[in-house]
């Protein structure tokens, strides 16, 4: 079942730590977001497969925004 | 004296620096990016120039822009504030070259303090203490692995270009150093461009106390004295006070004395800070050396009655200090609480927003240093920093109570704060003992 994984925090994508296809476990950081110099791992809420990475590095991206799709 | 100065920097540090700027009847002249077009720094200085885009890297951080702006502004000098470009060599090189005067000390300190590996070996040969560790960077998990080994377990991991606390890690066993050392690597290189590290011994429950120091040019540096900023999150302060609380007279003369040998070797000038750890026995040893002004210089000056930009400001133009060692003379005890753009509840997560409503505090012995009015937007771009609320006191006790009873009166509704959490830190039993060390609030003590 395909699942989005949300911000939990406004701030602006540094890095892309996953990519589509990539089979990641719970609690592996799927993209880095930065916000007021501190860098924040978006994790992965359960293990599965990337099939979809929505945002782009330096894109900002406000909480509760959907930044990837696991299953 | 200079007539204008361009202030390289935002939020309270611009507006700290104007002041000592019309103290002396200079002009000062504010610098902005488009986040912060309306932001209180820029109406508020004499002229203004917008200098690129709201990432840091396209604005603040741009010395091109920014020595552009100061040409256009006809500035004799640039302050850089903290943080951004002020412990940046190459930045105090260009402002030479471009024939600007920059207010703190010469590019050869900077460069020689900002690779802390150097630093350690300076300060050791100074004969300042230094913790056991690397002589020199280490840019392998090999080296790492025999330097942890012969210093000991748990270590510390710190990357050479380091500072903010980015790219370092505790490291409790040798089997954990592979992992630790790569991440600290990545990160190290991610933000400074260079991924080097060096091994330092870890100290259990350490106090941070740092001495404020100043070289006049004419070969003198006098302290003034030290400052108590343990009450950390992620190697950021958040409450710093002078005198610190309870430190042996013998541990209090030996930081001075370091202190001053320390700046004295590498010929310091303008205003740095020596920042130390102290141990449970009184033992200190040295950290690393700030070359700029602090964030907390506010409870250095009120307790001194020294106005450390105007100290500043007046050095760079060539002008003695109007103060000699034997006049720093601390009064009373001065105490100072950061209030972030961060949610304590969710373990300091940053809180951007617009500050919907502002009650700032006052009363006697209070000063305010702040960046923020009604309608500021505070962005995901920068340091969260929106206001220090310091308070002086006869005692320590009766500063502490003034900083509560003030901050008890400061309303900011629009971001999280770290408002409640200074509120529980002023009422704690161990803090108000002066019982404190750098470890206290990931172990949860000031939890509400």
């Amino acid at each position: 079942m395909a699942e989005e994984i949300k911000a939990h925090i406004t701030g602006v994508v540094f890095q892309i730590a996953a990519k589509t296809g990539d089979a990641i476990a719970v609690g592996d950081p799927v993209i880095v977001l930065e916000s007021m110099k501190m860098e924040i791992p978006v994790e992965a809420p359960r293990a599965g497969t990337v099939t979809e990475i929505r945002v782009e590095e330096g894109q900002t991206v406000q909480e509760g925004e959907t930044v990837a799709v696991i299953e | 004296m200079f007539r204008t100065v361009l202030v390289a920097n935002r939020a309270e540090i611009a507006r700290r620096v104007f002041r000592a700027c019309r103290t002396l009847g200079i002009r000062p002249v504010a610098v902005y990016s488009e986040a912060d077009r309306d932001a209180p720094h820029v109406s508020e200085a004499d002229d203004a120039y917008p200098i690129g885009g709201a990432a840091a890297r396209e604005s603040y951080l741009n010395i091109e822009a920014i020595l552009d702006a100061a040409r256009r502004a006809k500035a004799d000098a640039i302050h850089p504030g903290y943080g951004f470009l002020s412990e940046n060599a190459d930045f105090a090189d260009a402002c030479a070259r471009a024939g600007f005067v920059f207010i703190g000390p010469g590019a050869e300190a900077i460069r020689a303090m900002g690779d802390k590996t150097e630093a350690r070996r300076l300060m050791k040969a100074a004969g300042v203490p230094v913790l056991p560790g690397s002589e020199a960077a280490v840019t392998d998990v090999a080296a790492a692995r025999r330097l942890a080994e012969a210093t000991g377990f748990p270590v510390m991991l710190k990357a050479t270009a380091g500072g903010g606390g980015i790219g370092m890690a505790r490291v409790e066993t040798s089997a954990a150093l592979e992992r630790a050392f790569a991440a600290a690597f990545r990160r190290s290189q991610a933000a400074f461009g260079v991924g080097a590290l060096y091994v330092e011994r870890w100290l259990d429950r350490p106090r941070h106390v740092e001495v404020q120091v100043f070289g006049d040019g004419t070969g003198h540096v006098a302290h003034l004295h030290e400052r108590e900023c343990s009450v950390q999150r992620r190697h950021q302060k958040l409450v710093e006070e002078s005198p610190a609380p309870d430190l042996p007279p013998a541990t209090k003369a030996g930081l001075l004395a370091a202190a001053v040998a320390g700046a004295r070797a590498i010929g310091y000038v303008n205003a740095g800070t020596l920042e130390f750890l102290v141990d449970g026995s009184g033992a200190f040893y040295f950290l690393e050396m700030n070359t700029r002004l602090q964030v907390e210089h506010p409870v250095t000056e009120v307790v001194t009655g020294v106005d450390l930009v105007v100290s500043q400001l007046r050095a760079a133009a060539g002008q003695r200090p109007e103060w000699m060692q034997d006049d720093i003379v601390p009064r009373g005890a001065a105490i100072e609480g950061r209030v972030y753009a961060e949610d304590p509840a969710k373990s300091f997560l940053p809180s951007p927003g617009t500050v919907e409503r502002l009650a700032v505090p006052s009363g006697p012995g209070i000063r305010v240093d702040s960046g923020i009015e009604v309608g500021s937007v505070v962005t995901v771009h920068y340091d969260p920093l929106l206001m220090k609320v310091i308070a002086h006191g006869a005692t320590r006790a009766e500063a502490i109570d003034r900083l509560r009873a003030a901050l008890t009166g400061c309303v900011i509704e629009g971001v999280k704060t770290t408002l409640p959490f200074l509120g529980r830190v002023l009422a704690h039993d161990g803090f108000r003992r002066g019982a404190v060390d750098t470890q206290m609030v990931e172990r949860g003590a000031f939890n509400g």
